[in-house]
C-alpha cells in the first residue's frame, strides 16, 4: 500500500498548463464513490414512477385498467394518455425539415402504440419496488396490427403504414444537388455501382437515463434533475411544455454516466415526470432500466446508401450519386431529420469531387427514433466515402494509399471550399498521413502481408484518412443558437470561479477548461473551481455534443478573462498612480513598466473592486464578466488509421495485428484527455466495425434489449493501439482547437471494415456489410468456396 | 415479511430487516445509502455494481441482500484508508482510467481482486480478468494502464 495525495501536487504560477497531460480534478469525488448521479439524489417525500410500456411494435390501445395497480397500498396515482397529454405539450423536434410529415409526438402514446417500449401509462408510488409492483397490475388491451420494419419494403405501394394519419410512410425527402452530376459521369472511365448498409446502433451509455423534480410551491419553481447532455436545451424547451415560465425552471445536469448523443434529447419522460411534480406536490423520481434504455432511449445511424462512383482511370474521383434510405423510426426526437443531412454534406469526405448529387428518403418505421449517436451522420459518410476510396482503388487496380493521396487537397488550399458548400477550415491531411505510415512500420506492414498471403493467410491492411465537422456550429446553421456561453469570476479572496455553459459528461472540461484559465489569468490551477451543468449557475449554454465544448466554451472562457484583465488594469492604475495604457499585466500580476516591485495580484484587486473604497471614478465594483463566443465556422478534425488484421479462416473470427491512429484535433489542451477520447471513441466504432447492430425481428420486436444480446467492446476485444498525431490549429477559434470527442468513432469503423475486406480479397470478395461478426464472415468465406 | 441480516459493510457492522426480495445492490444504496456503487443492467452483464463479499468480487444486482447474511462486504466507498486512496484508486486517477465515472466503481473492485489474486498481471491477464465489466467511455485502454500501474505501486 502506498500513499496519494488528495490534491493534485502544487505547481507554479509562471508554469504553462495549456497542452500538458494533467490528471483531472473531478476525479476524486468519482473513484470514491461520493460522486451524485441522478440515482444517487436523497430527496425527502421523495415519490417513484414507471412507465408502462408497449410490448407490441403496432397497436391500437383499445381499453386501460388501472383500478387495480391503484389499489396497491403505496401507488399514489397511475396515469395514462388521456390523463397527461392534453396537459402537457408534443415532444419538440428542432429540425424539422421542410415538407416533412411526423405525427405529433405525445409525452405518453395515445390511441396507437408506435413502437416496442413506447410509454402508454405511469405509476407513482411512495417506493420503486411498489412502482414496478404495480405495473403488473395495468391491464392494457391491445389489438396488435401490422408493423412496419423494413424501410425499403414501407416504400413500397401498398405496405403497412406507421402512422395511418400521414397516408404514407415518407417523413421526409432532402436532396443536395451539389456540381454537374452528369457531366462529371460523362468525363468518368469508370462507374462503380455499391450498395452500403449502415446498421442501426444503440449507445449503450453506462448510466441508464433517469430525472427527478421538485416542485416549490412557494416560489411556483420547478427544479429538474435529470440524466443529460443538455440542460440549457432542456430549460428552453421544456417550460412550454409543462406550462411554466422559463424563469421558474431550474434544470441541472448532475454527475452524467455517458451520454454519446443518446442524452441530447428532451425526452417524454422527462415531461411526465416534471408534470407530475407539480401536479402531485411531490417530488417524483425515475431511473431507466436497461431494457428500456434499449427500446426507448434514441438509437443511431440506420442508413441504407446505394452508391454510383464516377472515376477517371488515373484514379481521380470525379462525382458520387447517392441515394439514402433513412430508418428514422416512429417519431422525431430532437434532432432525428437533422443527422442524415449531415451525412450529405461531408459526403465528398476530405477529397476534391467535382459533384456530388445526394436524395434522402426518410421512412417512419414501428422502431425506437433515430437520432444524434456519436459521430451523428458523419460515421456513415465517412464509412461510404472511405469505402469508395478502397472499391475504386481496386476495380483500377491501384494502391488505395495513391488513390487517396491523388484525391486529396493540398494544405496550401485551406481554407478549402467542398462542392457540398462547406470550407473545411484548416488541414494537412498527407502529414497525418504520412506520420500513421511511419508507425505503421508502413513498408515492413506490406511485407508481412505479402509473407502471409504466401502462407495461405488472410491479412490485411485498411485505411481510413478521414475528415468530421465539429464545433457546431455558428447560429446560422443551427436549430437555436450554436454560440457558447462562459462566465468568470475573480471571487473577493482571488480565487476564481469559471462557470461554462457547455455540459461535460466524462470529458474532463473541469480540468481542461481550469488549464485554459490558469495560463490566462497566470494563476496556479488550483486556486479555480470550474462549475457546468447547472442553469442556476450558468445562466446560458448550448451544451456538449458535436465536439463544441472547448472550441465553443474554451473560447468563451478566455473571451470574458480578456474582459476582466482590462477591467482590472483600469482598476490597478488608479491604484498604482498611473494611467491604463501603462498597466502591465504578466504572470497574474499588474505593474507599472520600470515598477514590477510594486505589482498588484489578483487578491489585491479583488479585494478592491470589492470593498469598493478606492475605485477609480466611473468604474463598476466587482471583477466578473461573462461572454457569448459565436464562432464564424465549424472546425475540420482529420487524421488517418491503419489497421491490420488477420481473419480466421475456419472461425471467421476477426483479429487486430496493428492498429495506428493519428489525429489532428488542432491543439491540444490536454493530451492525456485527447487520448482519452481517441481510445474510447475508436472502441465504439470497433464495435460497430465487428459487432454491433440493433435488430428488430419481423414483428417489430426489440431482440437487442439488454447487454446480453446487444454486445458492446469488451477488454479483450481491443488492441494496444498506437496514438500520434499532428497539430493544425483551426482559425475559427483564438484557442486553434478542434474538437476530439467524436474522432475515434468516425475513423475506425472504415479502418476496420477496409481491413477486413482487404484481408478477404483474395477470395474474391469485393464488399461486405456492417459488422463483421464471425458469422457474417464466415458465411461469406464459405460462399466463395472458403477453405480449399 | 422482512428478514433480519447482519452484514459487515466497509468494516462496519449493520444490522436491518430486509424484504427477503431485496437485492444486495440496493441494501448498500438505499438501506447503507453507500451510491457509489452503482446499477447499470441488472442482469450481471455489465459490472457496474461489482463489490467483494468476503473477498471475491460479486455482481452485487444478482444477489439478495439477505445471501450476504453473515458476509463481509468492500464497496467502492470502503477502498481508501485513513483517507489515503488505495492503489487501483491512484492508478485509475494518474493513468485517466475513467470519463464519466459510472463503471469506474466496479471497475476497480474487479481490479481488486485481480491484484490480489495475481500481484503483476500481463495486459492481457487484465482483459481477461476485466471481461465481466463494461465501459463506454474509455476503450479500456487507460483502465488496463491504470491497473497495471496499480500493481506496480502495490509491489513498492
Amino acid at each position: 500500500m502506498t500513499t496519494a495525495t488528495e490534491q493534485p501536487p502544487k505547481t507554479q504560477a509562471s508554469q504553462r498548463y495549456f497542452g500538458r497531460a494533467m490528471k483531472r480534478v473531478e476525479d476524486p469525488r468519482l473513484i470514491k464513490g461520493i460522486a451524485t448521479y441522478v440515482d444517487d439524489l436523497k430527496l425527502p417525500g421523495i415519490l417513484h414512477a414507471e412507465f408502462v410500456r408497449s410490448p407490441h411494435a403496432h397497436a391500437k390501445i383499445k381499453s386501460i385498467k388501472t383500478d387495480d395497480a391503484k389499489k396497491l397500498p403505496g401507488v399514489v396515482g397511475v396515469f395514462i394518455g388521456d390523463d397527461i397529454n392534453a396537459k402537457v405539450g408534443a415532444i419538440p423536434c428542432a429540425s424539422p425539415l421542410p415538407g416533412g410529415k411526423t405525427p405529433e409526438h405525445t409525452a405518453l402514446a395515445g390511441a396507437r402504440a408506435y413502437f416496442v417500449g413506447h410509454p402508454v401509462a405511469v405509476v407513482v408510488a411512495e417506493t420503486r419496488t411498489i412502482a414496478r409492483d404495480a405495473l403488473d397490475l395495468v391491464d392494457v388491451d391491445y389489438d396488435p396490427l401490422p408493423a412496419v420494419v423494413d424501410p425499403e419494403k414501407a416504400l413500397e405501394e401498398g405496405a403497412a403504414l406507421t402512422h395511418p394519419e400521414l397516408g404514407t410512410n415518407v417523413a421526409f425527402t432532402w436532396s443536395l444537388p451539389a456540381g454537374d452530376v452528369d457531366a462529371a459521369f460523362k468525363e468518368a472511365d469508370k462507374v462503380l455501382k455499391v450498395r452500403m448498409i449502415h446498421p442501426r446502433l444503440t449507445p449503450m451509455a453506462l448510466e441508464p437515463r433517469g430525472c427527478a423534480a421538485s416542485w416549490h410551491p412557494g416560489e411556483e419553481a420547478l427544479t429538474l434533475w435529470t440524466s443529460t447532455q443538455v440542460p440549457h436545451l432542456v430549460r428552453t424547451l421544456l417550460p412550454g411544455l409543462v406550462r411554466i415560465p422559463e424563469n421558474k425552471l431550474r434544470v441541472v445536469a448532475p454527475e452524467v454516466g455517458g451520454g454519446f448523443g443518446s442524452k441530447l434529447n428532451l425526452y417524454p419522460e422527462e415531461v411526465v415526470v416534471s408534470h407530475l411534480a407539480i401536479r402531485l406536490e411531490r417530488p417524483l423520481k425515475w431511473i431507466e432500466g436497461r431494457r428500456e434504455n434499449a427500446a426507448a432511449t434514441i438509437h443511431g445511424r440506420d442508413q441504407i446508401g446505394d452508391h454510383e462512383i464516377a472515376a477517371r482511370k488515373d484514379g481521380t474521383l470525379l462525382a458520387i450519386r447517392t441515394k439514402i434510405i433513412a430508418d428514422v423510426g416512429s417519431y422525431w426526437q430532437l434532432l432525428t431529420p437533422a443527422i442524415p443531412t449531415l451525412t450529405g454534406l461531408m459526403h465528398c469526405g476530405c477529397y476534391k469531387l467535382k459533384a456530388v448529387h445526394v436524395d434522402i428518403t426518410g421512412v417512419h418505421t414501428n422502431k425506437m427514433s433515430t437520432d444524434a449517436y456519436r459521430g451523428a451522420g458523419r460515421p456513415e459518410a465517412a464509412y461510404v466515402i472511405e469505402r469508395i476510396m478502397d472499391l475504386v482503388a481496386v476495380e483500377l487496380g491501384l494502391d488505395s494509399l495513391e488513390v487517396r493521396l491523388k484525391n486529396m487537397p493540398q494544405s496550401t488550399e485551406f481554407p478549402f471550399n467542398t462542392v457540398t458548400g462547406l470550407v473545411y477550415d484548416s488541414g494537412n491531411y498527407q502529414a497525418a498521413l504520412e506520420k500513421a505510415q511511419q508507425l505503421a512500420d508502413w513498408p515492413k506492414l506490406l511485407k508481412e502481408r505479402d509473407a502471409a498471403r504466401k502462407a495461405g493467410r488472410l491479412f490485411g491492411i485498411g485505411l481510413s484518412t478521414y475528415v468530421e465537422i465539429c464545433a457546431l456550429g455558428p447560429s446560422k446553421i443551427m436549430a437555436a443558437g450554436g454560440w457558447e456561453w462562459g462566465c468568470v469570476r475573480i471571487e473577493i479572496s482571488g480565487k476564481v470561479t469559471v462557470i461554462t455553459g457547455a455540459t461535460p459528461h466524462g470529458q474532463g472540461q473541469e480540468t481542461s477548461f481550469a488549464q485554459i484559465a490558469a495560463d490566462r489569468l497566470g494563476i496556479p490551477i488550483e486556486d479555480i473551481a470550474v462549475l457546468r451543468g447547472d442553469t442556476a449557475t450558468a445562466h446560458f449554454g448550448r451544451d456538449t455534443y458535436g465536439s463544441r465544448g472547448t472550441a465553443l466554451g474554451g473560447t468563451a472562457i478566455v473571451m470574458s478573462i480578456d474582459k476582466i484583465i482590462e477591467k482590472a488594469k483600469r482598476l490597478a492604475a488608479g491604484l498604482l498612480n498611473a494611467t491604463p495604457e501603462k498597466v502591465e499585466f504578466e504572470n497574474g500580476k499588474f505593474f507599472v513598466i520600470g515598477k514590477e516591485d510594486n505589482a498588484l495580484g489578483w487578491g489585491q484587486l479583488a479585494s478592491e473592486a470589492y470593498v469598493a473604497k478606492n475605485l477609480p471614478p466611473g468604474l463598476e465594483p466587482g471583477l466578473e464578466a461573462s461572454s457569448f463566443f459565436e464562432p464564424p465556422n465549424c472546425t475540420f478534425p482529420f487524421g488517418t488509421h491503419i489497421v491490420a488484421v488477420e481473419v480466421d479462416r475456419d472461425t471467421g473470427q476477426v483479429s487486430f495485428v496493428k492498429y495506428i491512429a493519428v489525429d489532428d484535433c488542432g491543439k491540444q489542451v490536454n493530451p492525456l484527455l485527447v487520448e482519452g477520447q481517441v481510445q474510447g471513441g475508436i472502441a465504439q466504432s470497433l464495435g460497430a466495425a465487428l459487432m454491433e447492430k440493433t435488430v428488430y425481428d419481423e414483428n417489430g420486436q426489440l431482440l437487442t434489449g439488454e447487454f446480453m444480446d446487444y454486445a458492446i467492446p469488451r477488454a479483450g476485444d481491443i488492441p494496444d493501439y498506437i496514438l500520434g498525431s499532428t497539430e493544425t490549429p483551426s482559425p475559427s477559434n483564438p484557442l486553434g482547437v478542434k474538437g476530439v470527442g467524436e474522432a475515434g468513432t468516425i475513423a475506425a469503423t472504415p479502418a476496420i471494415a477496409n481491413a477486413v475486406i482487404d484481408a478477404l480479397s483474395p477470395l474474391g470478395i469485393r464488399h461486405l456489410d456492417l459488422p463483421f461478426t464471425p458469422e457474417r464472415v464466415w458465411r461469406a468465406i464459405q460462399e466463395k468456396g472458403g477453405r480449399s | 415479511m422482512n428478514t433480519p441480516v447482519k452484514i459487515q459493510v466497509n468494516g462496519l457492522l449493520r444490522k436491518a430487516e430486509v424484504e427477503p426480495r431485496l437485492l444486495l445492490v440496493q441494501y448498500l444504496r438505499e438501506v447503507c445509502g453507500l451510491t457509489g456503487t452503482h446499477v447499470g443492467c441488472e442482469t450481471g452483464v455489465c459490472g457496474a455494481c461489482t463489490v467483494l463479499v468476503d473477498g471475491k468480487a460479486v455482481k452485487s444486482c444478482t444477489m439478495l441482500a439477505v445471501q450476504a447474511d453473515g458476509s463481509e462486504v468492500t464497496t467502492v466507498e470502503g477502498l481508501a484508508h485513513n483517507g489515503t486512496m488505495h492503489p487501483v484508486q491512484e492508478g485509475f486517477w494518474e493513468c485517466h482510467g475513467l470519463q464519466c465515472g459510472y463503471c469506474t466503481p466496479g471497475m476497480m473492485m474487479t481490479a481488486v481482486q485481480l491484484l490480489e489474486r495475481n500481484a503483476s498481471p500481463s495486459r492481457d491477464e487484465i482483459r481477461h480478468a476485466l471481461d465481466g465489466n463494461l465501459c463506454r467511455c474509455t476503450g479500456y485502454s487507460h483502465i488496463i494502464d491504470a491497473i497495471e500501474h496499480a500493481a506496480k505501486k502495490g509491489q513498492i
